[in-house]
């Protein structure tokens, strides 16, 4: 185990430069755990064993505890047999979102892309996810991809979301 | 009344590049934190905050100057938390503010944490809200370049650094010591109080905890002063000493069946019926209410002939509700099943509780499993019963649980069962034998 970790293959060097450039923010190293957990995910799309002991071993903490956090999060939860495609489509399934079709909206979304909920596309494209209130009540029924939400009412903004998917012309940035 | 109300938190919305440090200051901004810190010491602005009796806008409606003041005089270091984890379904008024008007929200932060003489500060911000981390990261960034973060802001000996720190999906994150052991690396565990964040707070130190709505607030009772604040709004009630009175202007979500969904300010107060029908433009196709939740998800139910309740600190409890919440109404149309709706509330609560206590854990998942029995035709009339016993037990009301999640989770069920009582017998009666998807 050590002599694979000690050559940081999943967490590397660029995130543990970011990691400690975010270091001085908190007095503990555990803080960093929900950031390193952000990095390494954003990266592989998944969160990789391996990359729990690295995670450990860098802030020094005991794997289980790294463990203990990520399991508890909805975000994550992903592993290598499954890991995220490249858009993540959350439909909002809230009461506000439902009142205005969004169960519905599931079930046409997983359809366009030929996919089961919570399931990735064949080339790895993308994931479909039932979620809970995205905060973007105003604009029931609808979806986050990759962090930009989108109102899908008709059938043309269905397609719209498609093309713009298929383009690559889609998502926000938290940078 | 409302109708001559002019925004003051929403007053930069549409304003092009509202989000601009420039802008920001062409409009009056950042004279707020200058006239604190150049003409009031941090116990006076508690003072301030404390006389204008703002109350917290995240959902419980603490008294802000009273928590502030429960800091230890002793203390050496103080943590501000900013709530930004907005995740109460029906909820977005603190996404609007951080994506339209992140500098408001900052100079808002800035001045709390010179009254608390906190010198850190992080906003927790929920993961699916990037955009609004984006701008705020943009915003900070300007604001450090332009001498208003960091050390010695606007020469004086006040320094202050803010942090954005992201979530990662999770509902109970928001409660604020959820929150914090979130921030500290954990898993979003609420902790036993006492010892409350005041005194105990992040990374074991004195912390308070507001939500961003609240932040706010408190930029525009220095900007314009506290008898301003008072003259918005519902007064205490001078023949009952507990009331603390809904001072102050108030941002309303409105979603579901209305032809306008969206974010209206107006006075704490405003009739929900009033809310709905001049400025969400009423329910959609002409019809008529079913039901509304007038505060959030976790405040549970009014019903058709209680539309013309205030929306206040006060008055939602005289008809059985939790309370004002976080003031996100949603609204149901007549041919909406209020069995449908409970049971997407069971099913979110019993996804979103944390385990961590019996009652919650137990209760909720069993709310949710019998809601299932009812939609599927399997349930007897007396299972309600079961589902309110279930319901009254659960929470910090009853006493039985760490957190209010539990409370939030029982009052839909609460209410909704009471309230519409002949529409539940009435379905369980008649689906007896017939399965549904
Ligand atoms: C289950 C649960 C979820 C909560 N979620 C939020 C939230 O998302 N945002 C928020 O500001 N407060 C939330 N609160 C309330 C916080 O615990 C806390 O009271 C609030 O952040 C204090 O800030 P304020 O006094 O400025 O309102 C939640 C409370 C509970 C019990
Ligand atoms: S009441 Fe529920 S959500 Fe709150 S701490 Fe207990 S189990 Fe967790
Ligand atoms: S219910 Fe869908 S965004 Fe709020």
């Amino acid at each position: 185990m050590s002599e694979q970790t000690s050559t940081g293959r999943y967490l590397t060097e660029a995130m543990r430069q970011k990691l400690n450039e975010l270091a001085p923010r908190y007095p503990t190293k555990q803080a960093l755990t929900l950031p390193a957990l952000h990095l390494v995910q954003d990266r592989y799309r998944c969160i990789p064993p391996e990359a729990i002991v690295e995670i450990a071993e860098f802030l020094e903490l005991a794997p289980a505890q790294v463990l203990d956090t990520m399991t508890f999060y909805g975000s994550f939860f992903r592993t290598p047999d499954a890991p995220l495609g490249q858009f993540r489509i959350w439909v909002c399934r809230s009461l506000p979102c439902s009142l205005c079709g969004g169960e519905e909206l599931l079930h046409k979304v997983c359809h366009r892309f030929g996919v089961e909920p919570g399931g990735t596309s064949q080339d790895g494209k993308v994931t479909v996810e039932p979620a809970e209130c995205l905060g973007a009540c105003e604009l029931a029924p609808c979806v986050w991809v990759n962090g930009e939400v989108v109102k899908v009412t008709t059938d043309a903004d269905l397609d719209q979301l498609y093309e713009r998917l298929q383009a690559g012309a889609i998502g926000e940035s938290a940078q | 009344m409302t109708r001559d109300y002019e925004p003051v938190l929403l007053a930069n919305l549409g304003v092009p590049d509202s989000h601009r440090l420039d802008v920001y200051r062409s409009r009056g901004g950042y004279q707020a934190i200058e006239k604190a810190l150049r003409q009031h010491t941090p116990e006076e602005v508690v003072e301030l905050v404390v006389q204008s009796k703002l109350r917290g806008r995240g959902g419980a409606g603490f008294p802000c100057g009273m928590k502030w003041k429960f800091l230890p005089k002793d203390r050496t270091v103080t943590y501000l938390c900013v709530n930004a984890d907005e995740s109460e379904p029906g909820t977005f008024n603190n996404r609007i503010l951080m994506e339209n008007d992140p500098h408001q929200v900052l100079e808002g932060i800035m001045i709390a944490a010179y009254a608390t003489r906190a010198q850190t500060a992080y906003i927790y911000i929920r993961y699916e809200y990037v955009r609004a981390h984006r701008i705020l990261q943009q915003a900070i960034q300007e604001a450090y370049d332009a001498g208003l973060l960091g050390r010695n802001i606007l020469g004086t000996e006040f320094s202050l650094d803010i942090y954005l720190h992201r979530g990662a999906g999770a509902y109970i994150c928001g409660e604020e010591t959820g929150l914090i052991e979130s921030l500290e690396g954990k898993r979003g565990w609420p902790r036993t109080k006492p010892p409350y964040p005041a005194v105990e707070g992040v990374f074991r130190k004195p912390t308070v905890v507001n939500n961003v709505e609240t932040l706010c607030c408190v930029k525009h009772i220095l900007d314009r002063g506290v008898d301003w604040f008072l003259s918005i709004g519902v007064p205490a009630d001078p023949n009952n000493p507990r009331d603390l009175g809904s001072y102050g202007p108030k941002l309303y979500c409105v979603s579901g069946h209305v032809n306008r969904p969206g974010c209206y300010e107006l006075p704490l107060g405003v009739p929900c019926r009033e809310l709905i029908e001049d400025y969400a433009g009423g329910v959609r196709n002409g019809k008529g209410v079913k039901a509304v939740i007038p505060g959030g998800l976790s405040m549970g139910f009014l019903r058709a002939d209680e539309l013309d309740t205030p929306l206040d600190f006060s008055s939602l409890q005289k008809v059985g509700c939790l309370g004002l919440g976080t003031a996100a109404v949603v609204v149901f149309d007549e041919d909406t099943s209020i069995v449908d709706i409970l049971h997407r509330s069971c099913r979110f609560f019993a996804h979103e509780s944390c385990g961590q206590c019996t009652p919650c854990r137990e209760g909720t998942a069993w709310m949710y499993r019998i809601l299932n029995r009812i939609r599927n035709g399997e349930a007897e009339p007396s299972d309600l019963e079961i589902l309110l016993e279930i319901a009254d037990s659960i929470g910090i009301i009853p006493g039985t649980t760490i957190c209010g999640l539990a409370d939030g989770a029982a009052w839909p069920v609460k209410t909704a069962v009471r309230k519409f009582r002949e529409e539940f017998e009435e379905y369980i009666r008649t689906r007896k034998g017939v399965t549904v998807g």
